[in-house]
């Protein structure tokens, strides 16, 4: 388990974090996810040692690792730009972390053998990184951490910078590479469908603060800020709440709670309809319906309509 | 985004503090103590006998010579070097790397080589003997060696500048109507303007401060054919030490207000 | 393009017809006279004076260069810009400056050869150091933190991942250097005794030669210099140049 508490960092006026506190269980994949600036992947380096906080401490496996230098600190680490050592072929860079611990080469050569297989990079072994695309340098790069068998494996924003396609392969993969290796793994990302599709638990980060931490359908279901909800998908306002586009309904009659809306546009996005509403005080509403429920309401434009939230109840309104 | 103020992981903190002082340490012996001290030993005497060391007949004869050296050396090989870098950026040719190789020679060169060669194509029994105006021990050939030793600094200042910005710029001016000659002076030319400046900047320190192959072509001549340089040699070898430092100073001081110039034309981009 | 026709003209009558000239005199008397020339008591203590005293100052110098060029990019401290353009001050300083300068302050050295090598020192220190300068500057600082992440000491970061990255820029600058410790004339002249058979480096030797009417002499080991500068600048081209150009 790895626990950071009371993590304080700044660069100069700035502050990246506030106050932070987080802990991330064994054998998890935890998402460290919010806009640029939010101080998540200074988190992550403050957890891998690459940053020292100005406030605040570390613990890896129950031992204090606040003074700790990355080199002893048992991680593994990969990087949005896959700082790969171009210098070294593949094979090198897979080694470099035994060949600094002074492992036997027999021992070596096994091992990278056995990362490459994992990876999917066979054969590409006396290649140099310049010769691989992006999606292969990170796999390299995943390879070359996972090789000295890290207690914890960081991650800051490892897609970034390869593009949709290769993204969503990688995702995917990393997820199932997680599930046979299950090392307790941190993923720093700004993108909330990576977080929701992959992580076990999310932590949303946001001007240096966690915002709130759970799993994703928690999140999803249940944010507790108005500042998550926004981030983790779509949102609309409803007289004084914030809901979600789908957990409007449309009746073409009143209903308990609903509100009249005139339907100001209609726009058809293949399986769904999206109806943006305008109500009587001139605020403006979209709702997110099946195909197959605009066409039983048989919507048009300029229709006059009535709109509830489905959504689970809320001890008291939120105001945004 | 890295912390600026920790250390980068190749470094420890004593690493710092002992790299820190060896650097320091090196270039003060040999670089910066050196030079300070003359200055400080030359105004020592009182800045009237600088004064007076620096206005000699033949002190300020060497100072317009060296002067209108790099007058003529310079803006030729300034031209020179904005054609040749077009010439090597933008044309295609073959012996492209020879053409390099040969620009880049001035600077591997000994200038007595420089001085020898041009005596002999120059002096008696050369191959261009007979010219109808005198070329050595006079000012022709001094120009010459001058020329030649600052040959490459303009093509090798403006030849990345031109390659970064590309010929786009100039494509769209020809599509707006401009003529070859019109997109080189109002679009071709501003756009390495700093390039050019530091690349003169850089011929001209160096057209100063040429001695061996300008002191082979001249005879160094008193009040002639003698360059500030062969100046402070001369008075250093009649054991003139102050007027060879007062010489100096003014080269020095020269050299720092091209080393201002260079600071200053280096970071401008186009 | 007429730029190129008149720019290879100007390099020829420049640069190419005297060096031409020097190459012909050096084999006037066909290539055992070049040898001979080349190859007198004289000439060959003055070449292997050069060679020597220009090979440890280089080597000096691309240490030094190294670690002044490490400081300048990744420590900060007051006047560390004043101090980056100090650097050029060998570019800018004429030689017999240099020499003077370097007389006045280490009056012991005057007429020694270990003048001559103080004198190389300060005429080539710049090379390695704007060499190297650039390359560490773009070298990623996450490859580092990569590093140290698999387990590297600072010590290891440096020598496996630092140096190799910067080796070829070194050995370019350190190149060029060479080249221009070996042609050196000025500081050399005003520091040494520039006493033959002993303090005489080859540049003083030619010098001499032109001076004493033997202008056979001159240009056979004008010859020599000439190559071992041709050699360098093909070698750096072939590493990779040192210089961005077409």
């Amino acid at each position: 388990m790895i626990r950071a508490t009371s993590i304080t960092k700044r660069f100069g006026d700035f502050t990246a974090l506030d106050d932070v506190s987080l802990e991330i269980p064994d054998g998890s994949l935890t998402a460290l996810l919010g806009p640029s600036g939010s101080g998540k992947s200074t988190l992550l380096r403050v957890i891998a040692g690459l940053e020292a906080p100005d406030a605040g401490s570390v613990e890896i496996a129950g031992a204090d690792a606040t003074g700790v230098p990355p080199q002893r600190r048992g991680i593994g680490f990969v990087f949005q730009h896959y700082a790969a050592f171009k210098h070294m072929t593949v094979r090198d860079n897979v080694a470099f972390g035994l060949k600094i611990r002074k492992r036997g080469k027999a021992e070596i050569a096994a091992r990278v053998g056995e990362l490459l297989g994992i990876v999917g990079l066979d054969g590409y072994a006396e290649r140099y990184p310049s010769q691989l695309s992006g999606g292969q340098r990170q796999r390299m790069a995943l390879a070359r951490a996972l090789a000295v068998e890290p207690r914890v494996l960081l991650l800051d924003e490892p897609f970034g910078a390869l593009d949709a396609k290769v993204r969503g392969e990688l995702r995917a993969w990393l997820r199932r590479l997680h599930d046979e290796v299950h090392v307790t793994t941190v993923l720093v990302t700004h993108d909330q469908e990576e977080a929701l599709e992959i992580a076990d638990r999310i932590a949303v980060m946001d001007h240096g603060r966690i915002e709130q931490v759970g799993g994703p359908r928690d999140l999803y279901d249940r944010p507790a800020t108005p500042f998550v909800m926004r981030f983790l998908g779509p949102v609309t306002r409803l007289g004084e709440r914030l809901v979600r586009p789908h957990d409007l309904a449309l009746s073409l009659h009143a209903a308990p709670g609903s509100l009249e809306a005139q339907v100001a546009r209609l726009v058809h996005l293949g399986f769904e309809v999206r109806a943006e509403l305008v109500l009587g005080d001139g605020e403006e509403v979209a709702v997110q319906l099946t195909r197959a429920e605009a066409d039983e309401l048989e919507l048009a434009a300029g229709d006059i309509v009535h709109v509830r939230s489905t959504a689970l109840p809320e001890p008291e309104p939120l105001s945004a | 985004m890295a912390d600026p103020t920790t250390l980068p992981s190749a470094q420890t903190a004593a690493g710092r503090w002992s790299l820190r002082v060896l650097a320091l340490g090196y270039l003060g012996a040999l670089l910066f103590v050196p030079v300070a001290y003359v200055l400080v030993k030359t105004f020592g005497h009182g800045i009237g006998r600088v004064i007076d060391s620096i206005t000699t007949p033949a002190a300020i004869h060497a100072f317009q010579l060296t002067l209108e050296l790099a007058a003529i050396a310079v803006p030729l090989n300034t031209v020179f070097g904005i054609a040749m870098a077009l010439a090597l950026v933008r044309g295609r040719f073959p012996g492209k790397g020879i053409l390099n190789a040969l620009i880049d020679l001035p600077f591997a060169i000994s200038p007595v080589v420089i001085g020898l060669a041009l005596l002999l194509v120059y002096g008696r029994g050369g191959w261009l003997d007979g010219l109808p105006f005198q070329v050595l021990f006079s000012l022709p050939g001094m120009a010459l060696a001058t020329i030649f030793v600052c040959l490459p600094f303009v093509v090798r200042e403006v030849a990345p500048v031109l390659r970064e910005v590309g010929d786009e710029s100039e494509q769209a001016a020809a599509t707006l109507g401009a003529s070859r000659w019109q997109a080189f002076w109002r679009v071709t030319l501003p756009s390495i303007r700093w390039g050019v400046a530091y690349g003169v900047v850089l011929s001209v320190a160096r057209a100063i401060g040429e001695f061996g192959a300008v002191s082979i072509v001249s005879g160094n001549i008193a009040g002639r054919t003698q360059t500030l340089t062969l100046l402070v040699q001369e008075r250093y070898n009649n054991f003139d030490k102050a007027g060879a430092y007062a010489a100096s100073t003014l080269l020095a001081l020269i050299a720092l207000s091209t080393l201002l110039s260079m600071t200053i034309t280096r970071r401008r981009e186009p | 393009m007429l730029g190129l026709g008149v720019g290879t003209l100007w390099l020829s009558v420049i640069v190419l017809l005297p060096l031409a000239a020097v190459v012909t005199r050096a084999f006037d008397g066909g290539v055992s006279a070049f040898l001979d020339a080349a190859t007198s008591r004289q000439a060959i203590d003055a070449l292997v004076l050069t060679l020597v005293v220009s090979l440890l100052v280089t080597a000096v110098n691309a240490v030094m260069g190294t670690v002044i060029a490490w400081v300048l990019v990744r420590d900060r401290f007051p006047g560390k810009v004043v101090l980056n353009a100090l650097i050029d001050l060998p570019f800018a300083l004429p030689t017999v400056v240099a020499g003077v300068t370097l007389v006045l302050l280490y009056p012991d050295v005057a007429y020694t050869r270990a003048g001559i090598a103080l004198a190389l020192a300060f005429v080539t220190l710049p090379f390695v150091v704007r060499s190297v300068q650039p390359v560490l500057m773009e070298l990623d600082r996450e490859v580092e933190d990569a590093a140290a992440s698999l387990g590297a000491r600072p010590s290891q970061i440096l020598r496996r991942i630092v140096l190799p990255t910067l080796a070829p820029a070194i050995v370019s600058g350190a190149a060029l250097g060479f080249a221009r410790a070996v042609g050196e004339f000025g500081s050399v002249v005003i520091i040494g005794a520039n006493i033959p058979f002993h303090s005489q480096v080859a540049s003083v030797y030619i010098f001499s030669q032109v001076e004493s009417g033997n202008t056979n002499g001159a240009a056979a080991v004008a010859v020599v210099l000439l190559t071992i500068s041709v050699l360098i600048l093909i070698g750096i081209r072939a590493l990779g140049g040192t210089r961005d150009d077409g």
